[in-house]
């Protein structure tokens, strides 16, 4: 606390309050000066952040700081403040209307439980924009868009945020005498806290629908609506909790290793190798190891996959370039090497094979009854082997087989890119799949 | 030192940190999400928060406000998501908001291809927000450019107190490459300029129209303001004419002005060349293959390559055109970058444009046929 002691919060330096006659918001902001004299918290650490409406005219007449941001998004500059400075004090106002545009931030900020105070400013319409109605407008309410009465029916805003876990709750009238403390007491909330104030339009609201005070407090009657503070269950605020969860997780940043260049190959030009196979065969992952495993022989590479977006299922193709120089166009055009493993891969990439050129060799699981094609086709018996070294190896076998045919790189460069990027159990698998692999051709 | 195989994602990623960054808010989105998954790997080890936001406005909300309260940040998304980001870009401009928006293109409109590249993004970042004012973005070709450009972003930001977009495409953000990120030269990390304490704090204070305001985060030495309303030097609303004026020409200037600072650009220009090819983003390595090639056959050829697309590179621009006949101007898109070229282009100076929005790369043999270089 400051040793200055803060008479009031409010600056009579841009003048009066904006507001009308008989405004609502300006008891409403009397109120938040009021409990802001009580807690005398040092006005540095305190921001007003509003949205855009009649009430975000307010967070200027503050001497704490001020944040006026877009209609109906007050709670996300809000919690952005509080997520990068956990220590300040952070209170967004907000009325009606941006209840309505901005809905999915309150319900995501009371499922957080980020640590900010929400002050709604609940008039019934929107007064800045001339009196249209709003989320909370009562049925039957006569506003500028429902000038026969409201046929929708209004929101329970506390309702709302308490069954999205807020953890601190209160409902009442902008003129409850209690509604400073009760402001008061939300600051101090480490978690989330809300407060619903019902208050009046002057302008549009309240001669529209004759509502006064009396009529107010009836409203909240005939909707059954319970007044106070309606739940206060507090727990962990998401920034402790973040923290928390973060400190206890397994978050650990993997290290990153670096491949220097260890073997010679025997690549002369950009040389483009496609593998195609289906969903859970491995292949982006196993192209990722082959491309690591031409750096590891002074090439450069690059990948790209093709799969659908719903990824366990259909076809899933990698595309690798492997190169001497600088690869600029990473298009392959006219692939060097075609690898098909699986039907889903062939269905995929059928019209491409029919039209491979011939310079290019197919090499191709022996079971997959191919298209005509003008490339040299190599049959293998991918499935059967790796039904012995395991059926997630196929990828491994596939590749292998054809470094051996081609020579591009040594094979044994292929098995220090599995050891040096594969945890242990795997990398031993697939080193033995890469020696059935290496063997399909030699023999 | 040493080489890795690295997603342009992660580049990006790893150019944020390299910058200092310390908050990320995002919502997931091909081919945007890895950054997302990076960010929430990298950030929270060195003190900072990433978070997946309820959606993008409340990305944008959340960044925006770290931005003003001394965090380094970032967000990323795609098409899609850049459309919900608008209104809070203008937000960003007129708070002066240091940041780093990153877009990773995809094929449009709408949700269009989730998974396929394009770059029909071009002009909608030049025009994000109401207002029109000057808009920042650079444009990565390669891997290593993906993380060079994103940490220059951050000094962009910080200097001109702006938010800043990396327009990337799906061909780099994940496509991988081999790259050593050390290797990459770096420019001196830029530092936020901060009111001394004691002094009095004005948010938008300057004295010429191009100087950039120093800044006081929130939370900080002094008390803050921020208004996405018409305001004065002080952040209090005004009505003044003239003070409006000269708020919007501080705004424009500050960025427009510092256009020649901002060029980053490769020119590989030939003495006597006829044709120049421009190009930006993963088509300007189709563009080096065409030159390569033209060049195999003895004959001259000029490219210029673009990494910073707004503000436009104009004195680069006109540099490069000058004394050729013709402009060849290849793009993933129906011809966006093309007219910035036309209004540059000197009177009788044919500019092509060879694009293409099919999801494929514009080829070197396309530019080589449609820019008649056969
Ligand atoms: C995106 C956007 N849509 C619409 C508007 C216009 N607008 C300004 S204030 C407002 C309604 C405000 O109502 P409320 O939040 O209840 O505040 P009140 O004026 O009643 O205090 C609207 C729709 C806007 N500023 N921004
Ligand atoms: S229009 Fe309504 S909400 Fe706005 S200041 Fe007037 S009375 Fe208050
Ligand atoms: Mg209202």
């Amino acid at each position: 606390m400051s040793a200055t002691e803060y008479k009031t919060y409010m600056t009579d330096k841009i003048g009066p309050l904006p507001f009308c006659p008989g405004c609502g918001h300006h008891m409403l902001i009397k109120a938040l000066d009021k409990a802001l004299i009580k807690l005398q918290l040092d006005p540095k650490n305190v921001v007003v952040v509003t949205d855009i409406g009649c009430i975000g005219l307010s967070d200027r007449y503050f001497i704490t700081n001020a944040f006026h941001g877009l209609h109906g998004r007050s709670i996300t500059y809000a919690c952005g403040l509080k997520l990068a400075r956990p220590e300040l004090t952070v209170i967004a106002l907000k009325g009606d209307g941006g209840c309505g545009i901005g809905g999915t931030h309150l319900l995501n900020v009371a499922r957080r439980n980020i640590g900010i105070t929400l002050l709604v400013a609940n008039n019934f319409n929107y007064g800045m924009t001339g009196g249209q109605h709003s989320v909370t407008t009562p049925t039957g309410g006569v506003t500028s868009t429902t000038p026969w009465g409201n046929v929708e029916g209004p929101m329970d805003l506390c309702g709302t945020a308490i069954a999205a876990g807020a953890a601190w709750v209160y409902r009442g009238t902008v003129f409850d005498k209690k509604l400073p403390d009760m402001l008061a007491q939300a600051i101090e909330q480490p978690g989330f806290a809300m407060l619903d104030v019902w208050e009046l339009c002057t302008a549009y609201y309240s001669p529209r629908n004759q509502i006064k005070k009396k009529e107010l407090e009836a409203l909240l009657d005939s909707y059954g609506f319970k007044t106070g503070l309606l739940v206060d269950n507090p727990r962990a605020e998401y920034s402790v909790h973040y923290r928390e969860a973060y400190e206890t997780g397994k978050s650990v940043i993997k290290k990153k290793t670096k491949i220097d260049t260890k073997f010679d190959n025997s690549v002369r030009k950009q040389t483009g190798i496609v593998i195609a196979g289906s969903a859970g065969q491995k292949i982006k992952s196993t192209a990722t190891l082959f491309a690591e495993a031409s750096m590891y022989s002074g090439l450069d590479a690059t990948q790209k996959d093709d799969y659908p977006i719903t990824v366990m299922t259909g076809h899933s193709i990698a595309e690798i370039i492997v190169s001497p120089e600088r690869i600029d166009y990473t298009a392959i055009d006219e692939p060097d090497y075609f690898i098909v493993i699986s039907e889903d891969g062939l269905r995929r990439a059928r019209a491409r094979i029919e039209k491979l050129p011939e310079t290019c060799t197919l090499y191709a699981e022996e079971t997959l009854e191919l298209p005509d094609t003008k490339a040299r086709i190599v049959r293998l018996p991918l499935n059967e082997t790796a039904k012995k070294v395991g059926r997630l190896s196929i990828a491994v076998v596939a590749l292998s087989a054809v470094l051996v045919d081609t020579g591009l790189f040594p094979v044994e460069a292929f098995g220090t890119a599995i050891s040096a990027f594969q945890k242990k159990k795997i990398a031993d698998i697939n080193l033995k799949a890469m020696e059935a692999g290496s063997e399909l051709l030699n023999a | 030192m040493g080489r890795e195989f690295l997603e342009g994602n992660e580049a990006i990623a790893r150019g944020a940190m390299k910058a200092g960054c310390d908050f990320f808010a995002g919502y997931p989105i091909t081919p945007a999400s890895s950054i997302l998954h990076y960010m929430l790997e990298l950030v929270p080890a060195i003190g900072g928060t990433a978070i997946q936001a309820e959606d993008e406005i409340a990305s944008m909300g959340f960044c925006i406000a770290a931005a003003m309260a001394g965090r380094k940040v970032l967000t990323a998304t795609s098409g899609p998501g850049i459309s919900l980001y608008s209104e809070n870009v203008g937000l960003a401009i007129m708070g002066e908001t240091p940041m780093v928006i990153v877009n990773i293109q995809r094929q449009g409109p709408a949700t269009g291809s989730a998974t396929k590249g394009a770059e029909g993004d071009i002009q909608f970042t030049r025009w994000v927000t109401s207002g029109g004012l000057p808009i920042v973005a650079l444009s990565p070709a390669t891997v290593g450019e993906a993380y060079e450009l994103t940490y220059r972003a951050f000094n962009i930001a910080e200097q001109y107190r702006t938010p800043v977009f990396i327009l990337a495409n799906k061909e780099i953000g994940v496509t991988r490459e081999s790259v050593d990120l050390d290797a990459i030269e770096l420019p001196p990390l830029v530092k936020r300029k901060k009111v001394p304490k004691g002094n009095e704090y004005l948010p938008h204070y300057f004295e010429r129209l191009t100087d950039v305001p120093d800044i006081s985060d929130f939370g900080g030495n002094h008390i803050a303001r921020f208004t996405t309303s018409t305001h004065d030097k002080t952040a209090y609303l005004t009505t003044n004419p003239e003070i409006i004026q000269e708020m919007i020409d501080h705004y424009a200037a500050k960025i427009d002005e510092a256009a020649d600072d901002m060029a980053l650009v490769r020119e590989d220009l030939e003495d006597g060349a006829e044709t120049l090819i421009i190009s930006y983003g993963i088509i300007s390595r189709s563009a080096a293959v065409t030159v390569q090639e033209v060049r195999s056959r003895g004959e001259k050829i000029s490219s210029l390559v673009l990494q910073t697309l707004w503000p436009v590179s104009k004195a680069a621009i006109t540099k490069a055109m000058d004394g050729v006949k013709k402009v060849i101007v290849p793009e993933m898109n129906m011809g966006q970058y093309l007219l910035e070229i036309e209004r540059l282009a000197p009177p009788g100076v044919e500019v092509i444009g060879v694009d293409r929005m099919d999801t494929k790369l514009v080829s070197p043999a396309e530019i080589l046929e449609k820019g008649g270089l056969l």
